[in-house]
């Protein structure tokens, strides 16, 4: 177990395991997507009020749910990479943290659409959707301030501080529904309760979640492993594989 | 408060009044940004009596914002904050005392300020008090949060562009809860529970922003 970890932290070794694991990961994301996108949009059920807009929700919902994830994912890695000094965990915070705001984007545009038929207005300031917008600021912030330095061990830090303290709004956001009650509705699925819709909507969301989760997976390997290159260009392994890919 | 704090914040004040006019400008700034407000919107006493807590607000919010840099940037440019540093003492002690005398000098005046522009924009006696605790409670939030950002910016080009937007997300729920406090008491509702809110905003944000600030204070410098 121990030994996984340490290696897990050598660029060079996650870069040769990525390499086996990548072509899977694509596979899986292609099929949860196709199965998660046919489900949702031609096969579940409409909603009763809102008729076709509520596919809309197989989009936005895991789109949410990852954005949210992703600034997690990149706080606690960053602050890993803070605390014991480790250069795969910086690698990994800052790789996480454009795939998050194109997600927290893609969310705040498919929630406007959404928005319009069904509370018609595009924005509404409540809580879920201002506490929402201010997480895009935070992925905007976390990326100008890494790529405002020179010096790239700086710049890590400097971020991974930024990160951590605007996990802040993480709570915030998820509990905005329930602590103002706004005009976004609570949350629909939970751990502990039965989910309050229908099976077969419940199979698309799921499915969706699972395909976005994959999605995120895969793409921030891909980012990982340009990532390593870039830093370790001069190390003498990436050297020889840039080489062998010219000849 | 241990002596070598109170040494620290008479350090900060004396280098503020050695240039007076540095702590004139936030004050300024707060006043001439509201008054602008009627001109632009609307000179109606009812229209300004209702802008009047977002206003007041959002004018003090950003005279904070620009005042923050005169405390961090020349000191670090000089090489006061390394030799502090060296010396032994602790960031976070740095921190706490830059963000208290920068609330002193520039977050005190505004909270005093405030009532008399919320006479000018029409406020009732019971908002403009409103107003005064919010902005009392408030403000210092907002020097110590913005010390973080000041810090991660240290000495970065353009780092007051990019202080903004590292800043502002940070500063918008403190902003949400001191203006709907306004808000409330200018419709005559409660304003317990914003006013608690803001509170504990300002405890957090004492505890934790100088960890942070120093924290990342030790990478601008190293």
């Amino acid at each position: 177990m121990w030994t996984w970890f340490y290696q897990m932290a050598s660029p060079k070794w996650f870069f040769q395991f990525t390499e086996k694991l990548l072509p899977w990961f694509k596979a899986i994301t292609l099929i949860l997507f196709v199965v998660g996108l046919a489900l949702g949009l031609l096969f579940s059920s409409l909603d009763y009020q809102q008729g076709n807009t509520v596919r809309i929700l197989y989009i936005h919902v895991p789109g949410a749910f990852l954005s949210m994830f992703g600034y997690v994912l990149m706080a606690i890695s960053g602050g890993i990479g803070l605390i014991w000094r480790i250069k795969m965990a910086h690698i990994v915070s800052v790789s996480c943290a454009p795939i998050g705001a194109i997600l927290t984007l893609l969310t705040l545009i498919t929630g406007a659409v959404w928005g319009k038929p069904t509370w018609g207005t595009y924005w509404e300031w409540d809580a879920r959707l201002t506490s929402y917008l201010i997480l895009l600021f935070l992925y905007l912030g976390f990326m100008a301030l890494h790529s405002a330095f020179d010096d790239r061990k700086a710049a890590d830090r400097a971020s991974a501080v930024l990160a951590l303290v605007g996990l802040v709004n993480i709570p915030i956001i998820h509990f905005s529904v329930e602590w103002w009650n706004t005009l976004h509705q609570g949350a629909t699925i939970s751990k502990f309760e039965k989910p309050s819709m229908d099976p077969d909507m419940l199979a698309a969301l799921l499915t969706m979640i699972a395909a976005y989760q994959f999605y995120f997976l895969t793409v921030l390997m891909q980012r990982i492993r340009s990532e390593i290159l870039e830093r370790e260009k001069m190390a003498g392994w990436v050297r020889k594989l840039v080489g062998n890919g010219q000849q | 408060m241990s002596s070598s704090s109170i040494a620290l914040i008479k350090r900060e004040l004396a280098v503020v009044f050695r240039s007076k006019n540095e702590f004139i400008y936030p004050v300024a700034f707060f006043v001439i940004v509201t008054s602008l407000f009627p001109l632009a919107v609307t000179p109606d006493p009812v229209q300004l009596a209702f802008i009047a807590p977002g206003v007041i607000w959002v004018a003090a919010l950003l005279s904070i914002l620009l005042s923050l840099n005169g405390f961090y940037q020349p000191d670090y440019e000089e090489g006061g904050l390394e030799q502090l540093l060296l010396a032994g003492v602790s960031g976070t002690q740095i921190v706490a005392a830059k963000s208290l005398a920068n609330w002193l000098v520039t977050g005190l005046p505004l909270v005093i300020m405030a009532p008399l522009i919320g006479v000018l924009f029409n406020l009732d006696g019971r908002a403009i008090g409103v107003a005064f605790v919010s902005l009392l409670i408030g403000t210092p939030s907002l020097c110590f949060i913005g010390s973080i950002g000041m810090c991660l910016t240290l000495g970065l080009r353009n780092g007051g562009v990019l202080l903004t937007l590292l800043i502002l997300p940070l500063f918008i729920p403190v902003l949400i809860f001191g203006a709907l406090a306004v808000q409330a008491a200018s419709l005559n509702d409660g304003v317990t529970g914003q006013l608690a809110v803001l509170g504990a905003m300002l405890i957090l944000s004492i505890m934790l922003s100088p960890l942070a600030g120093s924290a990342a204070m030790k990478i601008a410098i190293d």
